[in-house]
């Protein structure tokens, strides 16, 4: 942030004050208590735990099939036909498809996220359009991604949408790459709008109001002063909008190809090639491999799991840095 | 421009009601409230419609989805309830009664749980849940009981319920302990200085104002657990079967498959018209249920904030 000038100093976070509840924690434990409170409280500490089991079950098994099936090669092959589990090559296209759907997603979801929270707390107005506007975040957030899967369908096997994808003889096959990510920035979007607006609200009126004192425009505030300001916030909600993106499969199921390779269309220069084409990721490919998928190659599902599994623990660490950084950062005094 | 911005996802979203309510419309009209009733086996039905489509015959639209509809509820209903009951619990944990360094582990866990991908739980759950219940829990007494009606390997209710309550739960644990943590400290102390325990003060006052929190996060919970597709196609048993708890306790050990993997299962049919439709019907219910329930959620949580206790 040190690029800004106009962004003024977070005052460090002043230190809370003693809270009572530590005090009732220093004079009354749960020996006193009735018998049914004290079983309460032993089933919450018993829920408590079996949550730290799972947890940890999940990952100490996806780390032992992990360890034990994920090669280095797999992670640079592209997938096969073979008839066995070592004949069949790897998942490069998935890992590498994961990336590219990651990246436009996001780069779809996080600009238009960041507006449309803007201009719920900034702007507003029409009171009834910021109320609707509210409502159908919330709604999309709720919509089932099966259903924005066959709505995509609809949207992009029209001839007017025909470019982003395959088509033959005037019939749009509609699984591209441009498909997904289309309908997966739907996905994030919900989470990064409520981060943004979050962060937005987290500022101060004094801060815009003195933005304004020295002549400064509505939107070179915005630009200038809030928008730097709530980065961790919008960090986060990307951070999170990125994770839903990585782990959706119905919509890489319906809009993106059952196949397990890239298909890249003919006739089109590089880039667009393979983003007109159908594909695969890591979702896709864990789904197929599984022992009620079509390829049946448990072996392979692990080990894309596992991978997969590594990059939401590193969007996770990343959110926690971001936490822990904004707070040392401190607040705003108000 | 912003306001433009806005006005084209609003009109996204309508017109996407309208356009899978309009996809859909030959399925509902033909078969009335029929639709969701029961009759026949919804299997053959689904292949039915299917080819009816191919041939370039009469479409065929006959459907009745009351087993999917009614293996929805089952499986949402059992997960959320408990879910709702151990969520629940663990909040209360994390804000009142675990030690700092306990909620210092689960708050973690439990973020870290709401983010592991749907998939990767539906292959955990094939690889270690399907076979132990299949192998362990159910009896060979009871597969030879209904060997002639459905075969039991595992791929069952329970499955799914213990799958997807893991998935739900965590995202209700994040949404109560908000609530609970945004309940006045004076209310609680006032209880505390007349002498009532911890634990009652907790369960008196506290989760009792944070009602509305609970409310908006088992609804939220519910519209995720209808729309699960990917995880519940790997898991449950994809049979159109609609397990009868009246037969007893070996319900739970049935397979059947709920409205969202339905879609997930036949999607390389939509190429099909009657089938085409068939799946925008199915996913109209989905939407349908999904958006009031979500809805349903943001109204609690608006309720909420005037309250002044978020």
């Amino acid at each position: 942030m040190g690029s800004s000038v106009a962004t003024p100093p977070p005052v460090p976070a002043q230190k809370p004050p003693p809270q009572a509840k530590t005090a009732t924690d220093a004079v009354e434990g749960s020996a006193t208590w009735a018998l049914a409170d004290r079983l309460g409280l032993g089933i919450c500490w018993a829920l408590g735990l079996l949550f730290c089991a799972i947890a940890v079950a999940v990952v100490v098994y996806l780390l032992i099939q992990g360890i034990t099936y994920l090669k280095p090669s797999m992670l640079v092959t592209p997938a096969t036909a073979g008839f066995t589990q070592g004949e069949s090559g790897g998942f490069s296209d998935a890992l590498v498809g994961t990336l590219i759907v990651a990246t436009m997603g996001i780069s779809i979801a996080l600009p238009a996220g960041v507006a449309i929270a803007v201009w719920l707390v900034e702007y507003g107005r029409p009171a009834a359009l910021a109320r609707i506007t509210e409502s159908t975040i919330e709604a999309i957030a709720g919509i089932p991604s099966i259903v924005l899967a066959l709505f995509g369908t609809v949207i992009f096997s029209s001839t007017a949408l025909g470019f982003l994808s395959r088509s033959s003889e005037g019939v749009v096959f509609g699984r591209s790459f441009f498909a997904a990510s289309a309908m997966l920035s739907l996905v994030a979007l919900p989470l990064i709008v409520a981060s943004t607006r979050e962060g937005l609200n987290s500022i101060p009126r004094h801060v815009r109001e003195a933005s304004y004192a020295v002549g400064k425009t509505k939107a070179a505030t915005t630009r200038r002063i809030l928008l730097p300001a709530s980065r961790p916030q919008v960090a986060t909600g990307a951070m999170l909008g990125l994770g839903r993106i990585i782990g959706d499969t119905a919509i890489i199921v319906v809009l993106l190809g059952a196949t397990q390779n890239f298909a890249p269309v003919e006739g089109a220069s590089f880039p667009l090639n393979y983003l007109r084409g159908a594909g695969t990721t890591l979702t896709n490919f864990v789904y197929e491999a599984s022992p009620t998928g079509n390829l049946n190659q448990p072996e392979k599902a692990y080990a894309a799991a596992f991978v997969l599994l590594l990059m939401v623990l590193g969007l996770n660490a990343a959110v926690d840095v971001v936490h822990r950084r904004a707070r040392r950062v401190g607040t705003w005094s108000s | 421009m912003l306001g433009a911005l806005v006005c084209a996802v609003v009109g996204l979203l309508l017109a996407m009601i309208v356009t899978v309510f309009v996809r859909a419309w030959p399925s509902f009209s033909h078969n009335g409230l029929a639709w969701f009733g029961p009759g026949g086996n919804v299997d053959d039905q689904l292949n039915a419609i299917f080819l009816s489509g191919q041939a370039g015959a009469e479409y065929v639209y006959t459907f009745h989805a009351w087993p999917l509809i009614w293996s929805t509820i089952l499986i949402t209903g059992g997960a959320v309830l408990i879910a709702l009951f151990s969520a629940l619990f663990v909040a209360v944990f994390i804000v009142e009664f675990a030690p700092e360094w306990m909620s210092d582990i689960l708050q973690p866990v439990v973020r870290f749980l709401a983010s592991v991908p749907s998939v990767i739980y539906g292959l955990i759950g094939v690889v270690v849940l399907v076979p132990l219940i299949g192998n362990h829990l159910v009896t060979e007494g009871q597969k030879g009981s209904v060997a002639g009606v459905i075969s039991l390997t595992g791929y069952s209710l329970l499955a799914a319920i213990t799958v997807l309550t893991v998935m739900i739960a965590p995202l209700m644990v994040s949404i109560f302990s908000d609530g609970l943590r945004a309940v006045k400290p004076g209310w609680l102390e006032g209880s505390l200085a007349l002498g009532v325990n911890r634990w009652r003060t907790t369960w008196k006052i506290g989760v009792r104002t944070a009602r509305p929190a609970i409310v908006a996060g088992t609804v939220l919970a519910t519209a995720r657990a209808i729309g699960e597709a990917v995880m519940l196609a790997m898991i449950s048993g994809s049979v159109g079967f609609a397990p009868n708890p009246a037969d007893g306790l070996i319900f739970i050990y049935e397979p059947s498959r709920p409205l969202a993997p339905t879609i997930v299962k036949n999607v390389d049919q939509l190429s099909s018209p009657p089938a085409n439709a068939t799946l925008f019907a199915i996913a109209t219910v989905l939407l349908f249920s999904a958006t009031i329930f979500s809805l349903t959620g943001w109204l609690a949580r608006r309720s909420m904030k005037k309250y002044g206790s978020a």
